[in-house]
């Protein structure tokens, strides 16, 4: 049996992939799902930490950030949507108005 | 029988072990390949892959609910929303390799190994011992569990989580609604520019009468012309290869060379173009 260390270990990476694709993709959406990826990989970790210590607070709490990034994605994919109706374009580079 | 079962046991952890390790290996890859892959539709599909193996991990992990709730909202909601909002707004649009900062891709890989290091080292010190065995988590008692903490320790959270999801469903629609700038135009209106623009009737169809019935074949107009209106620019611009347009039959000389010129315009547009 893989121990939780492992779903741990499995979560740390998959977070600081996600962490890295936040700061170097341009796209507005895919910055979104690399968000999504790093709640996913702490979601990992809870239900691994659920598992390891035998009780379900982990998975609820998993649970709620499930409902969380719902909610969020929600939101979030609007206000790309209207900035897209703005500017043309779902470039985090092209939405520079409040620059200088 | 005892040791039967006992081989059984063995089995199963090493296919637990064979599975931990296959999904890890796949949604590890999955996830590099996301943040490499410059088409965002590309970046979705991937991320599926990610989630789905998720879903199996926590199966695997003992949160059968979990993993059901994961497949749903996620890969079956989230995704799919995700999906939707990539085709209005922008399937076409590729990542420009230009840096707006200079470094920042060195800076963010930097960042991430970083990173990576710190969270090795914390979770390397943590010394994480063996699962419990104990019967809370096991997946009989878990749904019934994660029932009863909802509804008791957690039903405050619960309930705002509520709050949470009206206010995002109403933001959503506020973000999302579009002003109306002009006034709609009425039917009379519309019959009149109808008329001012020249044609008033419909677009001829395409297609010769029991001879060459496609769609993609223009209509011969009553002088024996093919007409170009007939045929849907969205055909010419979709045009399959040369090898492949054996509907068309080269009987209509002039237009044939000018939907040829058109359709070859089309083939050496990038390939980002027709999306």
């Amino acid at each position: 049996m893989v121990g939780p260390a492992y779903f741990v270990a499995l979560a740390v990476i998959l977070f600081v992939i996600g962490g890295v694709g936040v700061l170097t993709r341009r796209n507005a959406i895919v910055i979104f799902m690399c968000v999504e990826l790093m709640l996913n990989a702490v979601n990992l970790a809870f239900v691994a930490f659920s598992r390891l210590h035998g009780n379900l607070d982990g998975q609820v709490i998993a649970f709620f950030v499930m409902v969380v990034a719902a909610a969020e994605v929600v939101v979030g994919l609007a206000i790309l949507t209207a900035i897209f109706r703005a500017r043309r374009s779902a470039s985090v580079d092209d939405a520079n108005l409040l620059k200088y | 029988m005892k040791h039967s079962t006992v081989l059984a046991l063995g089995q199963a952890a090493e296919t637990e072990n064979l599975a931990f390790w296959v999904l890890a290996v796949m949604s590890v890859a999955a996830a590099l390949g996301m943040v490499l892959a410059r088409r965002a539709v590309h970046c979705a599909v991937l991320l599926a892959v990610i989630m789905l193996s998720l879903a199996a991990l926590y199966a695997e992990l003992g949160a059968p609910f979990l993993a059901f709730v994961q497949i749903i909202v996620y890969t079956g909601a989230v995704l799919m929303l995700f999906l939707f909002v990539l085709m209005i707004v922008g399937v076409s649009s590729r990542d420009s390799l230009v840096e707006t900062i200079r470094g920042q891709r060195l800076a963010a890989g930097l960042v991430g190994i970083g990173l990576l290091v710190l969270l090795a080292l914390v979770i390397g010190h943590a010394a994480i011992g063996p699962a419990a065995s104990s019967t809370a988590a096991n997946s009989a008692a878990n749904l019934p569990g994660i029932a009863t903490l909802i509804f008791t320790t957690y039903v405050f959270p619960f309930e705002v989580t509520s709050a949470l999801l009206i206010t995002a469903a109403l933001g959503a629609m506020v973000l999302a609604h579009r002003e109306r700038t002009r006034p709609k135009p009425t039917q009379r209106e519309l019959a009149r520019l109808r008329v001012a623009s020249g044609r008033p009737a419909p677009l001829p169809g395409p297609g010769v009468y029991a001879l060459h019935d496609a769609v993609d074949m223009p209509a011969l107009l009553p002088d024996g012309t093919p007409s170009d209106l007939s045929v849907s620019p969205v055909i010419l611009q979709r045009e399959l290869g040369p090898g492949e347009s054996h509907a068309r039959p080269p009987t209509p000389p002039a237009p044939a060379g000018e939907l040829e010129a058109g359709r070859s315009d089309n083939t050496e547009q990038p390939e980002g173009a027709r999306w």
